[in-house]
């Protein structure tokens, strides 16, 4: 293990910035050191209990640079984006912002999500957007049931919804659907030349 | 945002689709109040919480594209979703980056300036709180006014009311005539997208803010987003049978309470479209 190092500005880190710290860093703009582990984040989200990490262990865990540990979390699929965490945290960490760039890297690194539904949800959604410009309710759901080899999730509303005309049996239709996809391809392409910087271990030299 | 102002208006899809009745009933609030929503041509979806979820240039890039829009009719842009509210305002405040401009003006295939101002369709409304011609007043109705997450947050960027305890849709409720219930789950995320991959966790915390609300002493709920309307009215069947617990509390669009306090029908704004019949307490008071 190397020792703490003497950045070129004089601030002391007891390590190395871990390739993981970097990505988080350089994606979302916030800087997990300052993440002081006093857990009101974890007190204040919604999802929490239902997560095995908790905000306030995953900003340790990016701290350590376990990156394994961080991607295989339920917790980054079940980050809400409420930004209640972000809201109350003392240190002014967008700790939302960091979740969405764990996201990001559980993509670039096509890690298994730990919460496959939610994961699979997101990709439909952006699918039906390529393809229709616009949100399809009734496709989303057909698809996810589908997909998701979940067949019966989600049914009992539909009646209901139905009755009362708020779920449209067919696709919104706009001209703006082919520009839609121009631009998912552009994206892509643009991303391909320039990936999320992925950074190597233990350069530390960027920092302040 | 004088009377007699005009808007470029970015509905968002579920406004066509699932939540018609926030669209209809904002547009008539907005007919009576002479401001005028011109509806954006051609206009797609602004990724919501997926697009992000995989790319953060997609996530800015779809919003872009509503944005350029905007600016070329020279208008505000008016967004009744707090969804879409939120896409674009993040959205905004990335592309004042120069760099980050030029690049997603050539992905949408548009180079424009990032002129155009957001605005909730519900700050437009309260800057006609003052003057509202009130035709029957909402008096006796108690009003739990519920902003969700992505109103109000993150301050630094959206910035026109507290995180922790807004006021300003209490402040339109009152101006109904209808009282305004202090409560504590104002801005409590009610699970959004996750009514179909977790519902379990979807249903938990939407019950939690109905269960406060009724506790508060709430006749029914206002809302400013579609997700969160879905959320609260669609399920209350579904908590009655997992909790055991009767919640029957109606759920209705802010323009709706509006809409009833300038003098329009029950039916022209859709109330009759809610899972959770609000007609019951509305005829109670006499409102309906």
């Amino acid at each position: 293990m190397k020792m703490a190092q003497l950045t070129p500005a004089g601030t002391i880190h007891p390590f190395p910035r871990s390739g993981l710290q970097v990505f988080v860093e350089s994606q979302s703009g916030q800087q997990v050191l300052r993440c002081y582990q006093c857990g009101k984040c974890t007190a204040g989200c919604p999802s929490a209990y239902a997560m095995d990490l908790g905000p306030r262990r995953v900003m340790r865990a990016i701290q350590l640079g376990l990156k394994d540990e961080v991607l295989a979390s339920s917790t980054i699929w079940l980050c809400l984006q409420c930004q209640t965490c972000s809201a109350r945290c003392p240190a002014e960490i967008g700790i939302a912002e960091v979740m969405e760039s764990l996201r990001l890297l559980a993509a670039a690194e096509r890690s298994r999500p730990a919460e496959r539904d939610v994961a699979l949800f997101h990709r439909l959604f952006r699918d039906l957007i390529r393809r229709w410009g616009r949100i399809y309710e009734l496709g989303l759901g057909a698809l996810y049931n589908l997909r998701g080899r979940h067949p019966f999730a989600n049914l009992g509303l539909v009646p209901r919804l139905l009755s009362r005309g708020k779920l449209p049996l067919l696709p919104q239709r706009t001209k703006g659907a082919s520009q839609v996809r121009a631009i998912f391809a552009r994206v892509r392409a643009a991303e391909r030349e320039a990936p999320p910087s992925e950074a190597k271990e233990g350069t530390d030299a960027s920092r302040q | 945002m004088p009377a007699g102002s005009s808007y470029a208006y970015y509905p968002g899809c579920t406004l066509h689709s699932t939540a018609r009745e926030y669209d209809v009933s904002l547009r008539l609030v907005c007919q009576k109040l002479g401001i005028e929503l011109r509806e954006l041509r051609d206009w797609a979806c602004c990724g919501a919480s997926s697009a992000h979820a995989e790319s953060r240039l997609l996530g800015i890039a779809l919003p872009a594209r509503t944005l350029q829009a905007a600016e070329e009719m020279g208008l505000p842009l008016g967004v009744a979703c707090a969804m879409c509210f939120s896409r674009l305002k993040l959205a905004s405040h990335e592309l004042a980056d120069g760099d980050t401009l030029d690049l997603v003006g050539r992905i949408i295939g548009r180079g424009f300036g990032n002129k155009a101002t957001v605005v909730h369709m519900l700050q437009v409304l309260d800057s006609e709180r003052e003057a509202l011609p009130v035709k029957r007043t909402l008096e006796g109705l108690k009003v739990a006014s519920y902003y969700g997450c992505l109103l109000v947050r993150p301050r630094d960027i959206v910035g026109f009311d507290d995180e922790e305890n807004p006021q300003i849709m209490d402040r339109l409720v009152e101006a109904t005539g209808a009282h305004a219930v202090p409560w504590g789950f104002k801005t409590e995320c009610c699970g959004a997208g996750f009514s179909v991959p977790r519902a379990d966790i979807q249903l938990k915390l939407s019950h939690r803010i109905l269960s406060q609300a009724k506790a508060a002493g709430a006749d029914c709920v206002s809302v400013a987003c579609p997700l969160c309307h879905s959320n609260l009215d669609s399920y209350q069947q579904v908590m009655r049978r997992e909790y055991e617990h009767e919640i029957g509390l109606p759920v209705l669009y802010f323009t709706q309470l509006v809409g009833l306090a300038l003098g329009l029908e029950p039916r022209e704004l859709l109330l009759n479209r809610h899972v959770t019949d609000p007609l019951p307490v509305l005829k109670a008071r006499g409102l309906a």
